[in-house]
């Protein structure tokens, strides 16, 4: 694990040296912690501990996919983008983007009979499934709704919480 | 001569409906939806059975308030249909196998030829060209006959009033979203992006991509491309679809396919067999008055 390790650390100082992209977008700050669902109304934006995560991890393309200049993890993306240079914008809604179904994106998708990411995630199915899907498959961290993000007042009153004494009257008593 | 000039009659009308049948004359033709239909993927894998699609639809659509909070799980001890106070409901199911349950959403499937707008008397239902199965409330007479013809058991009857007696079910959020381009708001909430709204055209070939893709996550079937004649709605799963409460014994056929030759003979019964049999009534007539007299007394000479 370690000399793997090792090799992605040199493969990406190499990449550093060898791509003439502007280095910023290699050696921009990586953020210890980024603020997720600043906009949210029905949960409250929260802080996302990177630096934690990128410890357990390690892998950066885990997440971050092809775009950080690491090897990519996906044999389903390897098969075009083994050798893909990083991107200048490696954070996940410099991709995915919060409104996947507004008309405009529809309309480009059915227009455009050549695109390949036709199946592109949205920034929000990107982020939970990417974050409970790995909670799920190591057993370890929040799956819960509110264990990450707890409700606002007005996503109390979305979800009829005050509503949660009375059984519904099909349901079979233990 | 009387027996003869009856067959022949016979004959003639018997040729009429065998060549009206081959022409399809009153058949009605076979719909393939309307080609620009928008629709909905649901990846059953993806859904972790957090009901946001369920207080979405209550507050888009006006709802009343639900028995218990969309945070209950316990709804989930038994599968739930549809109501007329819930459009949608997600069930669980494969509880006891690893890899964790399943949910399903259930909702209206938004028919390419649906079952309910054909049974329907009074026209209360129309299939618009975003794919909606909308209805009007205000003709609505309450006969139910939607509810028996709906092979997915998905309209729900308002109990609550006597005087004004109400089917109710998902619209697709069509006055609210979709006639404006708008996903339908259990799409926009799903924070797992279980549902993916757009062109049912291109969802189907998204849902095709996402099986070949990876053959180990998903049964290869997309369930709603060709069943019942197509549906807007097109699920992907994990587990055979008939473990995740799925009809397995639906045809690819249209459920008016069942009535519609019986039904297309009706405008032929109102129009050829009055004329038919008046003609046959008249040719034995015709026999009776006047030849019948003659060939009896030259029968009598004999």
């Amino acid at each position: 694990m370690s000399s793997y390790k090792q090799l992605i650390v040199a493969a990406l100082s190499l990449g550093a040296i060898s791509v003439s992209n502007p280095p910023a977008a290699f050696c921009a700050a990586v953020p210890d912690s980024v603020t997720l669902n600043e906009k949210g109304t029905l949960y409250k934006p929260f802080s996302f501990n990177h630096a934690k995560h990128i410890q357990q991890l390690k892998e950066c393309a885990g997440c971050h996919h092809h775009t950080t200049g690491t090897l990519v993890l996906d044999p389903e993306c390897a098969r075009c983008h083994q050798n893909s240079s990083p991107t200048a914008v490696v954070s996940c809604k410099g991709c995915h983007s919060s409104k996947p179904f507004s008309p405009e994106t529809l309309a480009e998708k059915h227009a455009d009979k050549q695109r390949y990411h036709k199946d592109k995630m949205g920034l929000k199915g990107a982020m939970h499934q990417s974050c409970i899907g790995c909670h799920q498959k190591e057993g370890a961290g929040p799956v819960g709704c509110q264990e990450c993000h707890p409700r606002t007042a007005a996503g109390e009153a979305f979800y009829s919480s005050s509503r949660l004494g009375a059984k519904p009257a099909h349901a079979k008593e233990h | 001569m009387k027996r003869r000039n009856f067959l022949k009659a016979c004959l003639i009308g018997g040729t009429t409906i065998a060549m009206g049948k081959t022409n399809k004359g009153w058949a009605s033709g076979s719909f393939e939806g309307y080609p620009e239909s928008m629709g909905v993927l649901v990846d059953t894998t993806r859904c972790i059975g957090c009901r946001s699609c369920e207080a979405a639809c209550n507050k888009e659509q006006n709802l009343p308030e639900p028995d218990t909070s969309f945070d209950d799980k316990s709804v989930f001890e038994e599968p739930r249909r549809p109501t007329a106070k819930a459009y949608t409901v997600v069930n669980q199911y494969e509880k006891q196998k690893p890899g964790g349950p399943v949910y399903r959403k259930v909702q209206c499937n938004h028919c390419n030829e649906p079952a309910c707008l054909t049974s329907c008397f009074v026209n209360a239902y129309t299939k618009t060209k975003e794919g909606a199965v909308i209805y009007n409330s205000k003709v609505c007479v309450g006969c139910r006959n939607c509810m028996i013809a709906c092979p997915f058991n998905v309209p729900g009857y308002d109990y609550e009033s006597v005087t004004n007696p109400v089917i109710k079910k998902c619209i697709l959020c069509y006055d609210t979203r979709l006639k404006v381009g708008k996903p339908p708001a259990c799409v926009e909430i799903c924070p797992q992006e279980a549902l993916t709204f757009g062109h049912r055209a291109d969802l189907i070939k998204v849902a095709h991509e996402r099986i070949r893709s990876n053959p180990d996550r998903y049964v290869d079937h997309v369930y709603g491309e060709k069943e019942v004649g197509g549906t807007s709605w097109l699920y992907l799963s994990g587990t055979e679809f008939d473990k995740i409460g799925f009809d397995p014994s639906l045809s690819n056929d249209p459920i008016i396919s069942n009535v519609k030759d019986f039904l297309g003979m009706v405008p032929m019964v109102l129009s050829i067999w009055p004329a038919l049999f008046s003609g046959i009534h008249l040719l034995s007539k015709h026999d009776a008055g006047s030849e019948g007299h003659d060939t009896e007394s030259k029968e009598e000479d004999r």
